[in-house]
């Protein structure tokens, strides 16, 4: 905690309570009807895609999954073009054809999140294989769950990056559950960053509610890989607190018990608490933080509702490029 | 004018392309070293090394994927698949992201990407090197669909194919490898969705695909004896088809026989034909006719195969049962 200024601590006390209070409204909002489609919330989750993309310029890229608003908001997209793409909005960051699972935004290195699960895994590691045979300077991240662990792909690709040295951070958010099947019932192994010993590459776990921990070991990933020394696989141990997707069932498969567990282990409370004692901030400021968060929010909320549908003679459009 | 083989000449362009264009690689199972199982790359690790000519593990999700995602942020990737067979195990990265990345980005991202592989009954290659499966590309959006039949298409249409911004899928048919036919010095490339007619006629339109068009030709020699004059259509690609080509061509004959030796059913003579029922039904003189590949899987022993697909004898055939109609 000691080697960050106090703007980069608020910065990442910021950048998820951007997700937090973006995601709570997409929750009201997929109850309204706002919200069409699938809607896979990063509660709980936030202390990940903030810790990692603190390291990331704007020409690194991120990949990511269903689970994806987290990303996209830290890696830059601003909370318009998410909600308004969760309405179906031609304003949206893919011009309403993606919704929550497929959201792009390569102005901002935002290479899409993907409704299959692992998709993201390969293609990051074919941004870095582009990166280094064209001598660019920059960075690839995978974002994915435990459940893309048991994905062939997910062997087949960190081998991939591991026998080239590719610059590619994989990270892996393990939140206990794919669904709703426990990640204790398809594994062997408790820790997925030990299957990084399988390829020969450094394998660190975190406890992913931990930004300040989750940044230490992101930039030292990020870092091995912009010098040339290969990939990383990161696992993140995390939870989320609202069900698969809204407006799903969520019982049966974990107890209350154990989400209220998690919820007192809340990444943004708990920072909360760290910042105030350590004295970078106090509960004043961060509450005004996250006014201004909520007002921006709610601004989003609008410029989404105002937003025009787009334009159904476009809907065959970039099937083919215009080249 | 100088002759090649069809693998020297998709090589050459190949080639050409990667001296004009940094951002070209390939990747697949040999495709170093060894120069590619079907000497698709050979001579080129020489020249560019092992970034750019990728020996890679057998993962054929892995590396497709991997590819894609290479494509996204400006190299030019080339998936060597050595057989589309193998491809298959990629499947869902090809249709689930490849094809739509440019969709889902809305135009902003491009998916400049070959993807190539030999295909078809020949050699006693059996179950799982037998493939044609262009009709799976064909059916979805956002593929270019590849099948050359000449050493000189197979040069110009992957020079076209490596200038393209959209996902190629550029196949060709193990028994034409070894073919040899003119090729042009100097620059060469050839547009998509222009068919080839490959012989003139006036009293049935013939359209064939990758081997079948030089079977199709052998009838067609046949048939001129017998007084009847075959006009054959080599599409040389599937997507985008060229139905134009086909169209003006029944026009003139007001026959159709469309000659595939993959499987019939949701086949390219299915679309072809539906095509030209609604494009040209007042041309039509006869049910337009198609001649495929039995429906089954490519079995190994030549006694097995020779009854299995369309040749010489059975295209004039069908071609005499179409013009009795």
């Amino acid at each position: 905690m000691k080697s960050l200024s106090k703007e980069a601590l608020l910065a990442l006390y910021r950048t998820m309570q951007i997700i937090r209070r973006t995601e709570e409204h997409l929750i009201r909002a997929s109850a309204s009807g706002d919200v069409l489609g699938a809607c896979h919330t990063y509660i709980g989750e936030e202390a990940v895609a903030a810790g990692v993309c603190a390291h990331l310029t704007q020409d690194d890229v991120v990949f990511s999954t269903h689970r994806g608003h987290g990303h996209a908001l830290a890696k830059g997209v601003e909370p318009k073009a998410l909600i308004a793409e969760l309405y179906g909005r031609d304003t949206g960051c893919s011009r309403g054809r993606g919704g929550s699972m497929h959201l792009f935004a390569p102005e901002v290195g935002l290479l899409g999140t993907s409704g299959i699960v692992a998709g993201s895994i390969a293609q990051a590691t074919g941004a870095a294989y582009a990166f280094s045979l064209l001598g660019a300077d920059h960075v690839s991240v995978a974002f994915f769950g435990d459940g893309a662990s048991s994905n062939g792909v997910f062997h087949e690709a960190i081998n991939l990056a591991a026998i080239w040295d590719l610059p590619v951070v994989y990270v892996c958010e393990n939140n206990l559950y794919a669904t709703e099947v426990p990640f204790s019932s398809v594994s062997r192994v408790p820790d997925i960053a030990s299957r990084a010993g399988s390829f020969g590459i450094p394998g660190v776990a975190v406890d992913g509610n931990d930004v300040l921990a989750v940044h230490e070991a992101a930039g030292e990933a990020v870092r091995r890989a912009r010098s040339g020394e290969g990939p990383t696989l990161l696992e993140c141990k995390t939870y989320r607190t609202r069900p698969h997707s809204e407006g799903m069932r969520d019982g049966g498969y974990r107890t209350t018990e154990e989400i209220e567990a998690w919820k007192a282990r809340c990444p943004i409370a708990t920072f909360e608490r760290l910042l105030i004692a350590q004295r970078y901030a106090t509960e004043q400021e961060l509450a005004e933080i996250g006014d201004l968060i909520n007002d921006a929010v709610a601004e989003a909320a609008t410029f989404a509702k105002n937003s025009p549908w787009p334009d159904p003679a476009t809907a065959t459009d970039h099937v083919y490029s215009r080249a | 004018m100088r002759e090649m083989t069809f693998t020297d000449a998709a090589r050459e362009g190949l080639a050409e392309e990667m001296a004009q264009n940094p951002g070209i690689f390939v990747m697949g199972e040999g495709v170093g070293t060894r120069g590619g199982n079907f000497n698709t790359t050979v001579g080129l690790y020489d020249l560019y090394g092992p970034k750019r000519l990728r020996d890679t593990p057998i993962c054929e999700r892995g590396f497709t994927g991997l590819c894609t995602g290479a494509a996204m942020v400006g190299a030019r990737p080339v998936v060597d698949f050595m057989f589309i067979d193998f491809e298959l195990d990629a499947i869902g990265e090809l249709f689930n992201q490849t094809s739509r990345i440019q969709y889902m980005s809305s135009g902003r991202l491009q998916m400049p990407i070959l993807v190539r592989g030999s295909i078809g009954i020949f050699g006693s290659a059996g179950p799982h090197h037998s493939g044609n499966y262009y009709p799976l590309f064909m059916h979805v959006p956002g593929f270019r669909v590849v099948v050359p039949t000449t050493p000189a298409d197979a040069k110009g249409l992957i020079k076209t194919a490596l200038r393209s911004t959209d996902p190629v899928i550029f196949l060709e048919h193990k028994g034409l490898l070894f073919s040899k036919g003119p090729v042009p010095e100097g620059e060469l490339l050839v547009p998509f969705g222009k068919a080839s007619i490959t012989r003139e006629g006036t009293d049935v339109t013939v359209v064939a695909v990758a081997l079948m068009v030089q079977k199709t030709l052998e009838a067609a020699k046949q048939l001129e004896q017998e007084g009847v004059s075959c006009e054959v259509i080599d599409p040389r690609t599937l997507a985008p088809l060229d139905v134009d080509t086909i169209r003006d061509s029944v026009h003139k004959t007001g026959r159709l026989l469309i000659v595939d030796e993959d499987w019939g059913p949701c086949g390219i003579g299915a679309e072809i034909a539906a095509r030209i029922v609604d494009e040209a039904f007042d041309d039509l003189d006869a049910p337009i006719g198609r001649l495929n590949g039995a429906f089954a899987p490519t079995p190994y022993s030549p006694s097995l195969t020779a009854g299995m697909v369309p040749n010489a004898q059975t295209i004039a055939q069908a071609v005499r049962d179409l013009l009795a109609e």
